[in-house]
């Protein structure tokens, strides 16, 4: 249906940022090269090569180990909490200062819409900072010692990835270790920037050092001897796989794995914000959110009329350029990431659910998916179970109370869960019974450094933010 | 129910439909408190998320020009001279003097007394004449006499009507009286179209906002209005937000249109164009139409005319090229 | 002529109930001289199996009782215990071949130990969570949960290491699969006995004898246990061995600590290992 009211295109400008044509590796405050085959990272949106990647190997690897290492016992760990506090209000500095620039950077190499990178990521990313370097002198009212442990050796995912990055750095930097970190191989060019910053901030040499490259080189951060504490994101194979690989060590390990999160919507919800909540829930981020609310447990007695107006809601997200600043739902990250939503999309069709895709026209060029509803899901079906990790939400009803506790905890993920529901005490009665890190009610989808965030069962252990967040990177109240 | 029931089977948007809610308060109550509720912080939340859309070259000109011809070109002030309003008129029909192509706006709004002079200065220009009726602002007057205020609106030649709801009423849960008061001053209103003013500062919450659309819909208020603008906070995104979703609503399950008029607070392009697109998004682009969608405003009209001029001759105006009435 | 004692029979605990192994098996206890003891029941792997079973199923109640009840619980663990002292002493003299002093030093710090455990049932939330000032209009608050069903294999301080790993768990919420001391099991059953007599509903801790290296891979790939707490594991490759088969469904692992002085006053990390932090959101409005 043609509107009256077309918004012309609004794009952002690509002005702000400056990609290189290569990238090397961020090693003991120098960008050197590396030594692995180097890949390239492309623009989702367009399939345009941005620019060319260092690849680390074990040898790169472990240059950085060392460089980390050297600068843990020279300098860092001698450091007074205040004078690190510093250094990390400086990086929050920069990060705002440079807000815009790395906001377009982050939508070009990720596809997330402009307005998500500029108005959640990097405002969250700054504010990370600011909240933990408050922590660095403050240590001996955590709760946990103020003993770093060394050299932390950290592993983030593509979907958030500079806010990822703060997630890992800022507290490790806070809490006085050191630390090499791997981004993701499709989304590296906005923690080669993060390095930058640091040269900008005047960090010491080797306190951060960034590696890029593929499982391999993770692998090799994983299980290098003189990595003291590992801390991943990602996918819940991956980290079973870091489980198992640091089994035995003296390493400490903190995972944010998987989720299938059920939003549950109660009948007698406040309706217009529950719609809100369930889009935002599986649409933010194309759904590339390990806490994306990709179960909707709706009550029957309400169950058409959601559907209704959830469809008639999905019908008006704006699908597309990333770096328009209309755009609600951006591009998918990877071909290989939109090959397993399709995927996990035609098996829910063959299983026997029904499918609806918003009309939306896709763009030719890159990686699009458009934001897509099942209907008649049982627990049974694999869309139902598996993370399908794209903007795909899958419906399921219930009766009562008892049935949407059982049915959102009936599975291995236990990271996050919403609630919609006017009633008081029903709130903190599902909150108690919901096996989840995160329970949201009346909301979803909020994150701040302030509040922890991690998962139970398969979804992983340990806290990333808020004091919780320190536990990590401290040798405890106890040694 | 009152005799005046029979009333209340001759206004459209009732008849017949909403006959069992509306038999007796405790009906009411319970339907109009089992309307879902409202989250605060979501609906908000919603509100500022729509206002970061990015209105740009023709769709702002667009928006711009049905701004315009939606507002309802507004003076009601105790020191209003026939004088005074015989501009305003003026200059509701032509707002640009130097641009033809400048549409007019949809109404000028006058107290009651004024009705006659705006009438004559608008002649069959076809921007209408709204009148503020029944003890507007307070709404504080026995029942006759805000009849009576009506009545002699109309007779003046007003074309529409702005009443304020009894909030004394509403939030001491007579929703009934209120019900019944709105029924009463439609039929006093004749052809004339009726705008329900809830005062929204006054009734605080959005859940109260929810209620009182749909209790001035089921009346046959022909639009709902936000605010008097002598009230603060007068109308707001979110307020705006909630009555939106009653006006769609409300067709989904009726079949009828309401219109929707947000006043006061509203002064500059950017803020209406951030209305413009939660009409769009929230209610559906049939509301992008001044019979569905108004604006409460006086001093909105020249920022929208300044920012008309940007669009046409590509630089800054400035207020000396636009008149003050 | 001296009248014939009735010996006693030591059996597994499992679900409140005090069962035979299921495979018929037994093993030879002796003392610290050589001389026998008992027949201690020997624990099969569906015995384990029956035991994660009994712990899943007392955890939802277990977990849901309020920490004030829990608390007067693990306390009236102490008391019984209290009670039964010159049992247990005598016990430990034997398997251990301790002075009695030495018995004594240990079975009061056993019966002081449940009595600071059951104190922190409700206060750990309080000292562990945080409200968490937002920046919006959100009421936060992280609170720690009980993770679940908690396997232990149990260190070798066959009283005071049995209730130092295990009053933590279940004061805490979470119920229990402990594989006692190979060498010294029986104080562990009369320990469960005495928990058995002291309002602990059953399945809440689950005691099991018999070869550590045989029933611990059983429950640290247990895919319905949720922790493993090593600290009895002796040998490192087996731990290592244990810790890989946890990761098949992401137990918490506690890494071994043998050699644990018993005697020192623990901190809050036998606990906290096996909590998980909840944070509930909601908006703040009208």
């Amino acid at each position: 249906m043609s509107n009256i009211f077309e918004y012309a295109p609004a794009p952002e400008s690509r002005a702000v940022v400056d990609i290189k044509p290569s990238y090397g590796l961020f090693i003991n405050g120098e960008f050197v090269d590396g030594h692995g085959t180097s890949f390239k990272t492309v623009n989702p949106a367009t399939e345009e090569v941005l620019a060319e990647v260092a690849e680390a190997n074990d040898a790169d690897v472990d240059e950085a180990v060392k460089a980390a290492r050297r600068a843990y016992t020279r300098v860092w760990s001698r450091m007074s909490g205040a004078e690190r506090a510093k250094y990390l209000y400086r990086i929050a500095r920069i990060i705002q200062e440079r807000g815009r620039e790395l906001a377009v950077l982050e939508s070009i190499d990720n596809g997330k819409p402009i307005k998500e990178s500029r108005d959640v990521d990097i405002p969250v990313v700054a504010a990370h900072f600011f909240y933990y370097a408050g922590w660095a002198d403050k240590l001996e009212h955590s709760g946990y010692g103020s003993t770093p442990l060394g050299v932390a050796g950290q592993v983030i995912p593509w979907n958030f990835p500079l806010l990822m990055l703060a997630w890992k750095i800022a507290p490790a930097l806070a809490c006085g270790n050191t630390v090499v970190l791997k981004p993701a191989e499709t989304t590296p060019l906005t923690a080669l920037l993060f390095a930058e910053i640091c040269q900008q901030a005047d960090l010491p040499p080797g306190v951060v050092n960034i590696v890029t490259g593929a499982g391999d080189t993770g692998r090799a951060i994983v299980s290098h001897p003189d990595v003291d504490k590992v801390a991943f994101t990602g996918s819940t194979e991956v980290g079973k796989a870091i489980a198992r690989a640091v089994a035995g060590t003296e390493k400490k390990v903190t995972l944010e794995l998987g989720g299938k999160a059920a939003n549950i919507v109660f009948d007698d919800a406040p309706l217009d914000q529950a719609i809100e909540g369930i889009v935002n829930g599986i649409f933010f981020n194309q759904g590339h959110v390990c806490c994306a609310g990709s179960r909707l447990l709706v009550q029957e007695s309400v169950a058409d009329e959601v559907m209704e107006r959830l469809k008639r809601r999905m019908a008006t997200l704006r699908v597309g350029d990333p770096l328009d600043k209309n755009t609600d739902v951006g591009a998918i990250n990877s071909a290989e990431q939109l090959a397993k939503i399709r995927e996990l999309s035609d098996i829910g069709e063959a299983e026997g659910a029904e499918r609806w895709s918003t009309p939306c026209e896709l763009p030719t060029n890159g990686y699009w998916f458009a934001p897509t509803v099942f209907t008649g899901v049982s627990q049974a079906h694999r869309i139902a179970r598996e993370e399908i990790f794209g903007p795909v939400l899958s419906v399921l009803t219930f009766r009562t109370p008892s049935e949407a506790v059982e049915k959102a905890n009936n599975t291995p993920f236990g990271l996050s869960a919403g609630v919609w529901t006017d009633k008081g005490s029903r709130i903190l009665s599902m909150a108690n019974r919901l096996r989840a890190g995160v329970v949201w009610a009346n909301t979803f989808n909020k994150f701040d450094p302030t509040s922890p965030f991690g998962g139970y069962k398969e979804s992983g252990y340990g806290r990333e933010g808020g004091r919780h967040g320190l536990e990590a990177y401290l040798k405890g109240a106890d040694s | 129910m009152t005799p005046t029931s029979s009333s209340t089977a001759s206004t459209a948007s009732s008849a017949g439909v909403f006959d069992d809610i509306v038999r007796s308060e405790s009906s009411l109550r319970r339907f109009l408190h089992g309307l879902p509720g409202v989250d605060q912080v979501g609906c908000e939340a919603r509100a500022a998320g729509l206002a970061t859309r990015s209105i740009k070259t023709t769709s702002k000109a667009f928006a711009i020009d049905l701004a315009i011809r939606m507002v309802d070109l507004t003076t009601l002030e105790g020191q209003d001279t026939h004088g005074k309003v015989r501009a305003l008129a003026s200059k509701a029909m032509r707002p640009d003097p130097a641009d033809p192509s400048c549409p007019a706006t949809a109404a000028v709004c006058v107290y009651p007394d004024m009705v006659a002079t705006a009438k004559q200065t608008l002649g069959e220009s076809g921007v209408n004449v709204a009148a503020v009726a029944t003890a507007f602002p307070s709404g504080r007057a026995a029942m006759d006499i805000k009849l009576a205020d009506t009545r002699d609106a109309v007779e003046a030649g007003a074309d529409e009507i702005d009443m304020v709801i009894d909030r004394g009423a509403f939030l001491s849960g007579r929703y009934l009286d209120v019900y019944e008061e709105i029924v009463q001053v439609k039929e006093a209103c004749g052809d004339a179209h009726l705008k329900v003013i809830f005062e929204t500062g006054e009734l605080q919450t959005y859940d109260n906002v929810r209620r009182a659309s749909w209790l001035a819909m089921m009346a046959g208020g022909h639009f709902i209005k936000t605010s008097t603008g002598k009230v603060q906070p007068a109308a707001t995104l979110p307020v705006t937000l909630i009555m939106l979703e009653a006006v769609r609503d409300f067709r989904d399950q009726t079949g009828q249109m309401v219109g929707v008029k947000p006043a006061g607070g509203i002064k500059t392009t950017k803020d209406a164009i951030k209305y413009l697109v939660m009409v769009n998004e929230i209610a559906g682009p049939d509301w992008l139409d001044p019979d569905w969608f108004r604006f409460g405003a006086s001093t909105l009209l020249n920022d929208l005319l300044m920012q008309r001029t940007k669009m046409t001759t590509g630089r800054y105006s400035g207020p000396d090229y636009f008149t003050l009435d | 002529m001296s009248r014939i004692d009735v010996r006693k029979t030591y059996k597994l605990y499992i679900g409140g109930q005090f069962p035979r192994s299921e495979s018929g098996r037994s093993y030879v206890v002796n003392d610290a001289k050589g001389r026998l003891i008992a027949n201690a029941a020997q624990a099969s792997r569906k015995d384990a199996r029956d035991a994660v079973v009994a712990a899943r199923a007392a955890f939802g109640g277990w977990s849901g009782k309020t920490a004030y009840n829990r608390a007067q619980v693990v306390y009236r663990i102490a008391e019984v215990l209290e009670g039964r002292r010159e049992q247990l002493e005598a016990e430990l003299r034997a398997a251990e071949g301790i002075s009695a002093a030495k018995a004594r030093t240990y079975v009061d710090a056993a019966i002081d130990r449940l009595v600071w455990y059951a104190g922190w049932a409700d206060k750990i939330t309080q000292v562990v969570g945080n409200a968490n000032p937002v920046a919006g209009p959100f009421f936060n608050l992280s609170t720690p949960e009980p993770s679940g069903v908690i396997a232990v294999v149990a260190p070798r301080g066959a009283l005071l290491g049995l209730v130092s790993v295990v009053a933590p768990l279940i004061v805490t919420g979470n119920t229990v699969v402990v594989i006692a001391s190979q060498d010294n099991p029986l104080t562990a059953i009369t320990l469960g006995e005495v928990m058995a007599t002291s309002d602990l509903p059953g399945g809440v801790v689950n005691v099991l004898t018999g070869s550590q290296a045989e029933i611990a891979p059983w429950l640290a790939s247990h895919m319905d246990v949720n922790g493993l707490d090593l600290t009895g594991v002796e040998d490192a490759e087996v731990a290592r061995e244990l810790e890989v088969a946890a990761a098949d469904n992401l137990k918490r692992v506690r890494r071994p600590a043998p050699d644990t002085d018993w005697l020192l006053e623990p901190g809050l990390d036998r606990m906290t290992r096996f909590m998980e932090t909840k944070t509930v959101w909601h908006p703040i409005g009208v």
